[in-house]
């Protein structure tokens, strides 16, 4: 491990909805260990250099979620971009397309509405199984859907998605992700209940595929491709049930 | 503590400046001009086919400039890097085949596309007698 | 239904691009080629003619040009938003109406060819 430590200068954003009229930037020299990522930083101007900084961090391992910031524009997680990938002079600002509510911290009642709107759990139609029985999956079905269920929610795919940005009511990449999870997993029944997420202007068909949230997405879950797969499932609905071939009436 | 959430503005008309990664996208989308302008170009030829002999030799003439070997030029190689190529790279999201536990690899889908493509490219110079 | 408009415009979107991705190389290369001065036999007067006369041939180029209009239409109106212009309704049936008029021309020539 190495010991070498490198200057780093971060510009970090600042906002007290107190104080300030708008967000402003405040720049800390921080004396970083070679193998650091840019969270450690962050967290070494709250210990030693500025208490009052406020951010949202947790597991440092990126399962949980919460460090997500702009790092030189780029939608990131703080505990897993090295600084070894990064030049001297850093701009920390918090995740785009979210209001601020502090410094880097930003409010996410919009995204966590919609990942209540989406039906986020397990819909059966039929009763459960008479015993206490668990629902049988095959490793094949499972692998459908594997995938989509590493979301952590740390919501950066929102910053990279434009069309978010532009219109706030889009449903967006997550929380479409999530509809699509459970419409692929086996046990789950209930995909008409879901289907306003594709029959609404705000579901699926205001994503133009810039393919920004999967490049960005940290865990690789791929949401463009999602969306994209809830299109051609959207598109081939309609047909079926033109023709009568599902039990839905139309 | 009072909470004045501050929101930080878009721009709706230059937001794709911002970085590489947009600017590609804007590219992409702006080949449905071309798509948009060949199809009429193709109509008009249809329009002068169905007329005469005469009005097709000249909607044939009309093609023969330098200027218009720079436009096609440019035009097709606009076409293959922002519209088929990506095109083909992005189709295998939308229709991913399981193969047991496994998926089948994005790669074989794209050679795929490039083979159809190579395939339909070759018939249609043939109809046209250019091979 | 709401799902209905969506669906069918976006399939005509993917299928006109699945169908432009592969065929419109061919064809600008074709009209390159006429550029340069060459025109290849295929596309004499007398070749080309009888193929457009063929049902086989008015089919392949009606729905070439018919799929190829409807998904730059919709491709535009997106444009057309990321740029700015919110007004989606407005510009919906601008597109949509160019997109029509050229299915409706394509058609008309098409059948005029005998």
């Amino acid at each position: 491990m190495s010991t070498r430590t490198r200057q780093l200068e971060l510009e970090v954003m600042r906002y007290d909805p107190e104080k300030d009229e708008a967000p402003w930037f405040q720049t800390y020299t921080v004396p970083c260990l070679e193998d650091w990522v840019i969270l450690d930083a962050i967290n070494y101007v709250k210990e030693h250099l500025d208490t009052t900084l406020a951010y949202r961090w947790s597991c440092h391992m990126m399962v949980c979620g919460s460090c997500g910031m702009m790092i030189n524009g780029e939608p990131s997680l703080t505990c897993k971009t090295f600084i070894r990938d990064l030049p001297d002079k850093v701009r920390v600002e918090p995740l785009e397309n979210f209001p601020i509510e502090r410094d880097l911290v930003v409010v996410l009642d919009d995204v966590i509405q919609k990942l209540h709107q989406v039906k986020p759990y397990i819909i059966r139609k039929d009763d459960p199984p008479a015993e206490d029985k668990e629902y049988i999956q095959s490793r094949g079905s499972l692998a459908k859907f594997k995938q989509l269920t590493m979301c952590i929610n740390c919501m950066i795919c929102y910053s990279a998605c434009p069309q978010y940005g532009l219109n706030k009511d889009f449903i967006g990449p997550a929380a479409l992700t999530m509809a699509h999870r459970y419409n692929r997993d086996s046990r789950d029944q209930g995909k008409s209940d879901r289907l306003n997420i594709l029959a609404d202007h705000d579901g699926v068909w205001d994503c133009s595929f810039v393919g920004a949230c999967s490049e960005v997405c940290p865990k690789h879950v791929d949401p463009a491709a999602a969306i994209q797969q809830m299109k051609v499932d959207g598109a081939v609905e309609f047909w079926k049930q033109k023709m009568g071939i599902t039990g839905d009436k139309s | 503590m009072s909470r004045r959430p501050y929101i930080r503005p878009m721009s709706t008309t230059t937001w794709y400046m911002r970085n590489g990664r947009y600017k590609v996208y804007v590219l992409r989308e702006l080949t449905s001009f071309l798509v948009m302008f060949y199809s009429f170009l193709t109509i008009f030829g249809l329009a002068a086919l169905a007329a005469s002999p005469e009005r097709w030799n000249a909607f044939l003439a009309s093609q023969q400039s330098t200027a218009m070997i720079i436009f096609h030029g440019l035009a097709l190689l606009y076409f293959l890097f922002f519209q088929t190529f990506p095109w083909f790279k992005l189709a295998p999201k939308a229709m991913p085949v399981q193969l047991g536990e496994k998926k089948l690899p994005d790669s074989y889908i794209i050679i795929g596309h490039y083979a159809a493509w190579a395939v339909v490219s070759i018939f249609i110079f043939w109809l046209a007698g250019v091979i | 239904m709401a799902i209905a408009k969506k669906a069918v415009v976006w399939g005509l979107f993917a299928a006109g691009g699945t169908l432009t991705s592969f065929i419109f190389p061919a064809l600008i290369a074709l009209f390159l080629v006429i550029a340069t001065g060459n025109v290849p036999e295929g596309l004499q007067f007398e070749q080309i003619h009888s193929f457009a006369s063929s049902w086989l041939g008015k089919a392949c180029l009606f729905i070439v040009l018919f799929l190829s209009v409807w998904h730059a239409a919709h491709r535009l109106r997106v444009v057309a938003h990321d740029f700015g212009i919110r007004k989606d309704t407005l510009v919906a049936n601008a597109v949509y109406a160019g997109a029509a008029i050229g299915t409706v021309l394509a058609a008309f020539y098409l059948l005029t060819i005998n």
